[in-house]
């Protein structure tokens, strides 16, 4: 039975990772016929002594073959008699190291090329960070361009001593900041050959240049390699994809199934293995229930272990939904803190304090970078200190989930160690990260459930606490309007609390400024503030220029979606500068406040407002008369 | 030692992308293009949510020039497995008299790339699974999986989505849809090898038999009906020919061949010396023509 082989090539620019891939598959005579005759076609136009230049093979994209580099992953798929092999060819330039990493998350064994006449770069160092951080657990340094250094045995045996150094030096600074439960070696194997791309040495056989050299040639080595993986021995585990409902069954091949109303949770096994009568236990619920069935897509089976996809059927209902993890055994730790170490991929930079969505197995869920302990420099492994993190860049991290969540270490299961972080507002993938460990934190630190909570402290006060967010420009009369109508309220005998940007900012937030990060923190202490004070009962009525979407919708997720009322103050900015009741608009036109919104920053119009309001042409009084009107639905 | 072989592990990937694709998409469908990987997709999804039936439709985009047996064999399909099949023309391409004789690539952009977007606007789906597979052509091989289309359905290479480890993102904004290809790390001799092991029906004309063909420009091109055009010094003659990939007939060269049973299929194509896209005629056009087309909206 042939097996499969994933492994990523990397290396610095110019060290010949195409040329190695594309030789190899080449000379092992493993290309058809007509792309053979493209790549001497291709080759004949971009270069200029006719010879076959190999990496055209993989250059795919027409951007790069112009640039002469690679800019993102590509996948090569090649069967020997002993083995299939999937090749991702991952871009070596700074600048795309997220495309790297893409390589390396899929990877079981890492191929990284050295060139041998410049010796090892920062490049190469960078690279086998990045490796170690995805969870690649064997590697293989081919010593490219032997052919240069006239195939010289002194200058090759100093290039691969000098690996060995490196790779045991990055490995153990990965796994210093960890708690003793890490006996695991962050890599199992490592093989070092001098090849030449260009020539062909040690690529497919025996280099005759090299008799010196007494292991065997790349190919032989990797049809050769155990890569299986050696999990921690722990029980079974499978996060739960989806449910199968009972009622639309398919004509295919169901009639010899007994049972008609077939309830079944799918998932692909992601460690140890189950069998027929076996009871699980389904967190975070910790319900437990006995395998009534095993199916492996289709086929029942008694037995079914890591890496297939299957459906189980129980023998009884519990709670399981998508995102659940079913466990025999204790399984892992349920928990709601973690610290974890996150490869940052969007343009926009990660700030702390910032609310995103994160997928750790098949669940979804919010979740806040707490602060960022140190950021890693990529190239020398040194620790930083960090308020932001840029695109490429490596940081320690501590998250917290918006509720308590299913997960492991990464060392012991990349399904449910590994995540990503989402952008709320743009969707975009900004994040990958990996968990070092849970934070014990969170479990001293549990909601202290208190007897009289915000159903009886509101129900005595016979209102429902709701926060009115005021959003607009500076002088839109956000305020006056969130003033009025608190009389109005007060006079109705409800419970009210007024919330003022400019106030907050004199007290509880008088220690922050305007930069970006500090505008974060200033909208989410005001939210957990808003949300204390909803707790106790009371109607808020917060005015917050809140000019950006992706602070209110941090707001909203805090205080609660429900209880978040948003209310767009839409007047002009025209008719906003010619009010300009406290001359602010006449000293940022002046220049003498930078980043006045409007002026010198963006206002984001809320795309979905509960409620807007135009107060141009209008008396407060008829503002006032008709917000209430709106807001009746909700507050009486 | 691995207990799952390579073909286990491909299709328990293609099994947990398809759950993943119908528990987070809001409006997911199978694109079916009644070819061998087209018949192992619906295989495949078959299995991934048995015993219940596929939760989503599939949809073939008809150009009307399709082998005459691919349609039958279409049609046959849905009915025996009791799944949604769409099927979807353009009609106005139609009504013009679009066809593969006279309007060159401007043929294919119509009534493929035109007609699948029309189709995926009229039913609002925000995902549809494809059949691509990565070692079928360059472009291709540097494609995620989960591939994302702007709100004109175009492909930005330079710009891809991360996607690491098996956690795919599947948030996207109204009006943008993703692309799946549940087959991106298939090859060919996967796919032949795994019809063979799940005994998967495929379309007949995969089978080597005698066929009316002509020769031009170095296709063995099948006479399916009379629409077919023959050009000066063409004759028809009967030959024993089958079909490693199917499209429009007028578009999809043959090859000579005795393989008229699955285990002689498989064998021919494991000791194959040319790859399958040379039997498309539109490839071949000029170097990037795959990318650019992909770009514009081609699946």
């Amino acid at each position: 039975m042939k097996d499969l082989l994933k492994f990523v090539t990397c290396g610095s620019v110019d060290d010949g990772k195409s040329t190695l891939l594309g030789h190899m598959l080449y000379d092992a005579k493993l290309l058809y016929t007509d792309q053979r005759q493209a790549l001497e076609l291709d080759s004949r136009i971009g270069n200029k002594d006719g010879r076959i230049d190999y990496s055209l093979l993989l250059d795919g994209l027409m951007a790069e073959r112009e640039q002469g580099i690679t800019i993102d992953v590509a996948y090569r798929y090649f069967h020997t008699q002993n083995r299939s092999f999937i090749a991702a060819d991952a871009p070596g330039h700074e600048e795309y190291t997220r495309n790297m990493a893409v390589g390396a998350s899929f990877a079981q064994l890492a191929l990284i090329l050295v060139d041998a006449s410049r010796g090892i770069l920062v490049q190469t160092k960078r690279h086998i960070r990045i490796c170690i951080l995805m969870g690649i657990r064997h590697y293989v340094f081919a010593v490219n361009k032997m052919d240069l250094l006239s195939y010289n045995r002194e200058s090759y045996l100093k290039i691969q001593k000098e690996l060995e150094k490196i790779i045991d030096e990055i490995s153990s600074e990965a796994f210093q900041k960890q708690n003793a439960s890490a006996a695991v070696l962050p890599y199992e194997s490592v093989y070092i050959l001098p090849v030449s791309a260009a020539e062909g040495d040690n690529i497919t056989k025996k280099s005759g240049n090299m008799t010196w050299f007494e292991g065997c040639p790349l190919l032989e080595y990797l049809e050769t390699v155990d890569v299986t993986y050696k999990n921690s021995g722990s029980g079974f585990m499978m996060p739960v994809q989806r449910v199968v409902k009972p009622q639309s069954r398919c004509a295919w091949k169901t009639s010899s199934l007994e049972d008609t109303n077939f309830r079944g949770f799918q998932g692909q096994i992601e460690n140890g293995l189950l069998h027929t009568g076996e009871e699980i236990t389904a967190l975070p619920s910790r319900e437990k229930a006995k395998v009534e069935e095993i199916f492996v897509t289709d086929r029942k089976v008694e037995t079914a272990v890591a890496g297939q996809a299957v459906t189980l059927r129980l023998d009884k209902e519990i709670d399981i939904s998508r995102g659940s993890v079913l466990v025999t055994g204790k399984g892992p730790d349920v928990s709601s803190m973690c610290t974890a170490v996150l490869l940052w991929m969007d343009e926009v930079p990660l700030l702390a304090g910032k609310n995103y969505y994160i997928k750790v197995g098949t669940k979804m869920l919010p979740a806040t970078v707490m602060s960022i302990k140190y950021s890693i420099d990529v190239n020398t492994g040194m620790h930083l200190p960090a308020q932001q993190l840029q695109k490429n860049e490596i940081a320690c991290c501590d998250l917290v989930f918006s509720e308590k969540t299913v997960f492991t270490s990464f060392e012991q299961n990349k399904a449910l160690g590994g995540f990503l972080l989402i952008d709320r507002i743009s969707n975009q993938t900004a994040a990958c990260g990996v968990i070092r460990h849970s934070l014990r934190r969170s479990d001293n630190l549990t909601w202290q459930e208190t007897t009289i909570g915000r159903k009886e402290r509101s129900e005595q006060k016979g209102q429902s606490p709701k926060t009115l967010w005021f959003t607009g420009l500076s002088g839109a009369g956000k305020t006056a309007l969130a003033n009025e109508i608190e009389k109005r309220l007060w006079k109705m005998g409800k419970h009210t609390m007024l919330l003022d940007g400019d106030n907050v900012r004199m007290g509880l937030n008088k220690n922050l400024g305007f930069k970006e990060q500090d505008r974060i923190e200033n909208i989410r202490r005001v939210s957990e503030v808003a949300k204390l004070f909803n707790d106790a009962g009371l109607i808020v009525l917060a005015s917050f220029i809140s000019p950006f979407e992706r602070d209110r919708e941090n707001a909203r997720e805090i205080i609660g979606r429900d209880d978040f009322i948003e209310i767009y103050v839409s007047t002009s900015l025209k008719e906003c500068e010619r009010r300009d009741v406290k001359g602010l608009y006449r000293k940022a036109r002046a220049g003498e406040i930078p980043n006045f919104t409007g002026i010198g920053s963006p206002y984001e119009v809320p795309e979905n407002p509960d409620i807007v309001i135009n107060t141009e042409g209008k008396s407060l009084s008829e503002n006032a008369d008709d917000l209430m009107r709106q807001l009746e639905k909700w507050l009486l | 030692m691995n207990p799952l072989s390579h073909l286990d592990e491909l299709e328990a990937e293609s099994v947990y992308i398809m759950r993943e694709v119908a528990a987070e998409c809001e409006k997911p469908v199978m694109l079916y293009s009644i070819g061998k990987d087209s018949s192992v997709m619906l295989h495949l999804a078959l299995k991934a949510f048995f015993p219940e039936k596929p939760p989503f439709p599939f949809l073939h985009i008809d150009t009307t020039w399709k082998f005459h047996e691919m349609t039958e064999f279409r049609d046959r399909r849905a009915k025996e497995l009791g799944i949604e099949m769409l099927v979807y023309t353009n009609e106005e391409g139609l009504a013009q008299g679009v066809n593969p004789f006279d309007y060159g690539a401007a043929y294919t952009d119509i009534m493929k790339t035109q007609a699948l977007k029309q189709a995926l606007n009229k039913y609002g789906f925000t995902a549809a699974f494809g059949g691509g597979r990565r070692d079928e052509e360059k472009s291709r091989a540097k494609e995620r999986i989960f591939s994302f289309r702007n709100t004109e359905h175009a492909w930005e290479p330079k710009n891809q989505r991360p996607e690491m480890w098996k956690l795919y993102n599947t948030r996207i904004k109204k009006g943008e849809s993703i692309r799946v290809f549940p087959l991106s790390n298939w090859t060919e001799a996967d796919i032949w090898q795994y019809i063979q092991r799940e005994k998967i029906e495929i379309v007949p004309l995969y089978f080597a038999k005698l066929r009316p063909v002509v020769y031009r420009d170095g296709n063995i091109i099948m006479v399916d009906d009379g629409r077919m055009r023959l050009k000066e010094g063409e004759k028809m003659e009967m030959k024993k020919i089958r079909f490693r990939t199917l499209g429009c007939y007028p578009l999809t060269g043959g090859m000579e061949s005795q393989a008229d049973t699955l285990d002689a299929i498989v064998a021919e194509t494991l000791g194959a010396v040319s790859s399958e896209r040379t039997s498309r005629v539109i490839d071949h056009e000029e170097s990037g023509s795959m990318e650019r087309r992909k770009r514009e909206g081609y699946f």
